[in-house]
């Protein structure tokens, strides 16, 4: 891959040095025409898509309230088929706006099957706000609303997803961007409502160096954390085959695993244990 | 020559905002249930459903993405319409506020009804007059025709001045109750209101952002170029009033004074209540020289053509149905403020929730308020 090639994004941005989130929609605006609707409600990328009257990705784009990105969707995406327009309505949006406060209108929008990509930006808490928890921050890690550390696991916004029944779901990891960019694509091609979840490391909330943030992602991939799938019509696959590296060295690379115990990282693998048995059955299942 | 091209029918208000839905033709319908404005939607729903209206009508999880979509339809250039009332209102109250600064001509009908808690279904204007400082325009219907013609007659001022607006129908008491009206036809509306063009809709060829955050002064010329907006808004109101009257013979103005002569003293009150006021005044159960001063549009709020009705005034009485705790009635805090140097304004709140407020009790409160000092009459 052209590590030059910015698609429709700027070169230069204001996110902080070592952004994932900036670097998935270096990779995203590779691939997406450039009539598509970016919808981004609050979050770091309110800030990132650039200060008035600046905007760094070439898209028409529009800001919304913390819960409205699926409403405005919606609108547009309505709107649009009264003008006969086709082009693309892709929703931009962090955990906090996915898994928390646009939850509801998220899995509104996803059973009214609305001809939406919806793409979850995934740094595991609200980072604009400066690093608080949210249903996405995984077990033992900490946040400022957690400085003793999340007790409950993250939330397993696939799984809730794929029993709506939506016609394409994927995850995806900025550590592996032809996978990525393939995967945006194919939801390019499908209609409905299509949602991809991306991994993108925040350095300054995982308290990590800048240079670490394509590391932390492949590392978390490695290991089982972030598991690479798509589920299509409510059919698992895994896309990637982890190598299964101790989930130590995800960790070390973060400030924010550092005070986890023995006795905690060895629940973490527990609970990853489980994840990946519950995708073994669903993958198994659609092989019946 | 008006007269032919208006028909005459029997309609509830909830009916009436319908009617006057099918004739504007927005394109866009996202809406969520709430009593008392199901029968607007409802209707809707069956001209949809039936190709009366050909409109992408959306039923969403909630109000929030109800209004949510009604912006992302006008951010495309697209007419939109929902409706609502009491906590569906409230549940909206955040993307008012984001409607207004982005400056899309919104129109949102609210069958007003009190808020919780305790419950209540029946009316009162807490609902519609807390969204006061929401940035949007608020006019005040006191009969189904009124709900009818001012729906229309909002969106052309909405779309005149790029400021959304909010049509208020009482609860029931307006929304639920048939009256004979007329409704104009097609080819009126479209002689009055012209096909929907946004200049800040999206349009595909150029990269184009909404929204991003500005430096402070650019954020505070946003908001005062949308303070100054709503003032100049005033006069468009006036001068659509006119021409809505010229098309259909029906004149309205943002105060609207009926005063007996000599008339010393008058009600001011918003909605429903006035048509109850001009009833007593007309049966004689008012004292003789007492009037009415009937508000129909809140939002700009027109001050001048407010003093000028009051000029020849020893008092108001201004009946409230809504409440700014720890200080008066709305309506009342609003009048007061304007009517300072021009006559007394004393203050009652006359119903929440629905409390029957007949020519009785208004006599009743009438009285008290004329010979207490209390700054603000509860029954
Ligand atoms: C209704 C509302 N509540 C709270 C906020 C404050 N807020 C802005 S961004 C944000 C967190 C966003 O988190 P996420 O969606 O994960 O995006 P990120 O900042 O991590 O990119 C919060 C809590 C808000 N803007 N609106
Ligand atoms: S806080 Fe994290 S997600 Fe936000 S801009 Fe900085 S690195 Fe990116
Ligand atoms: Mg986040």
């Amino acid at each position: 891959m052209d590590l030059t090639d910015c698609g429709l994004m700027e070169p230069g941005h204001i996110a902080c040095a070592g952004c994932g989130a900036a670097l998935a929609m270096k990779m995203v605006s590779r691939v997406i025409p450039e009539e598509t609707r970016v919808v981004v409600p609050a979050g770091c990328w309110s800030i990132i898509m650039g200060r008035h009257p600046d905007l760094c990705v070439r898209v028409p784009n529009v800001h919304t309230p913390f819960a409205l990105a699926c409403g405005f969707a919606t609108g547009m995406r309505a709107a649009l088929r009264r003008k006969n327009g086709d082009s693309p309505v892709l929703v931009w949006a962090g955990d906090g706006a996915t898994y928390d406060i646009g939850f509801g209108a998220l899995s509104a929008a996803a059973e009214r099957n609305e001809d939406i990509i919806y793409v979850c930006y995934d740094n595991e808490a609200y980072m604009n706000t400066g690093a608080q928890r949210s249903s996405s921050t995984p077990y033992g890690a900490w946040t400022t609303t957690t400085p003793d550390l999340k007790r409950e696991d993250k939330k397993d916004v696939v799984f809730i997803l794929a029993e709506h029944g939506i016609p394409y779901i994927a995850t995806a990891s900025v550590s592996h961007p032809d996978d990525l960019m393939k995967k945006v694509k194919k939801a390019l091609r499908k209609s409905g409502f299509r949602f991809i979840l991306l991994f993108t490391p925040c350095p300054t909330g995982w308290m990590m160096e800048e240079s670490q943030t394509v590391n932390a992602a492949r590392l978390a991939v490695e290991a089982g954390v972030f598991p690479l799938l798509e589920v299509e019509n409510g059919v698992f696959r895994v896309t990637y085959e982890p190598s299964w590296i101790p989930v130590e060295r995800y960790f070390e690379l973060q400030g924010r695993f550092k005070d986890l115990d023995e006795k905690g990282v060895s629940s973490f693998k527990e609970r990853l244990e489980r994840r990946w048995r519950r995708i073994r059955e669903r993958v198994k299942d659609a092989h019946l | 020559m008006y007269n032919e091209a208006m028909e005459r029918r029997i309609l509830t208000g909830a009916e009436a905002v319908a009617c006057a839905v099918e004739l504007v033709k927005p394109e866009v319908i996202p809406v969520y249930p709430i009593t008392p404005q199901t029968h607007i939607i409802e209707k809707l729903a069956g001209c949809v459903a039936s190709g009366r209206l050909s409109a992408e009508f959306i039923r969403v999880e909630s109000e929030m993405t109800a209004i949510g979509a009604v912006a992302g339809a006008l951010v495309e250039g697209i007419r939109a319409f929902t409706a609502t009332a009491s906590q569906g209102l409230l549940f909206m109250h955040e993307v008012l506020h984001w409607i207004a600064g982005g400056r899309l001509p919104a129109v949102v009908a609210v069958c007003t009804r009190g808020v919780g808690a305790p419950w209540t279904l029946w009316c009162d204007m807490q609902d519609v007059l807390s969204q006061r400082d929401t940035g949007w325009m608020q006019v005040f219907a006191s009969s189904a025709q009124e709900a009818l013609d001012f729906l229309i007659l909002a969106y052309k001022v909405a779309e005149r001045c790029s400021i959304p607006a909010m049509v208020a129908l009482d609860g029931f008491l307006i929304s639920h109750t048939a009256e004979p009206l007329e409704v104009v036809d097609d080819e009126v509306v479209s002689q009055f209101l012209p096909p929907f063009e946004f200049e800040l809709a999206l349009k595909g060829e150029d990269p184009f952002t909404l929204w991003p955050i500005p430096g402070a002064e650019k954020y505070y010329r946003i908001r005062k170029e949308l303070f100054e907006d709503h003032r100049k808004a005033l006069d468009v109101w006036m001068e659509e009033f006119d021409r809505w009257y010229s098309l259909t013979g029906r004149r309205y103005s943002p105060v609207e004074a009926v005063l007996p002569e000599n008339a010393k003293e008058a009600f001011v009150c918003v909605g429903a209540l006035s048509g109850t006021v001009s009833h007593m005044m007309k049966n004689a159960l008012l004292d003789e020289g007492v009037g009415l001063i009937d508000i129909k549009l809140f939002r700009p709020f027109p001050e001048e053509l407010l003093r000028n009705a009051a000029s020849s005034l020893d008092t108001v009485y201004v009946i409230d149905k809504a409440v700014s705790y720890g200080r008066s009635g709305i309506l009342g805090e609003e009048v007061e403020a304007a009517l300072r140097d021009v006559c007394r304004v004393k203050n009652m709140v006359g119903s929440l929730g629905g409390l029957d407020l007949g020519p009785e009790r208004i006599v009743e409160l009438y009285r008290r308020a004329r010979d207490s000092r209390e700054k603000v009459i509860w029954i």
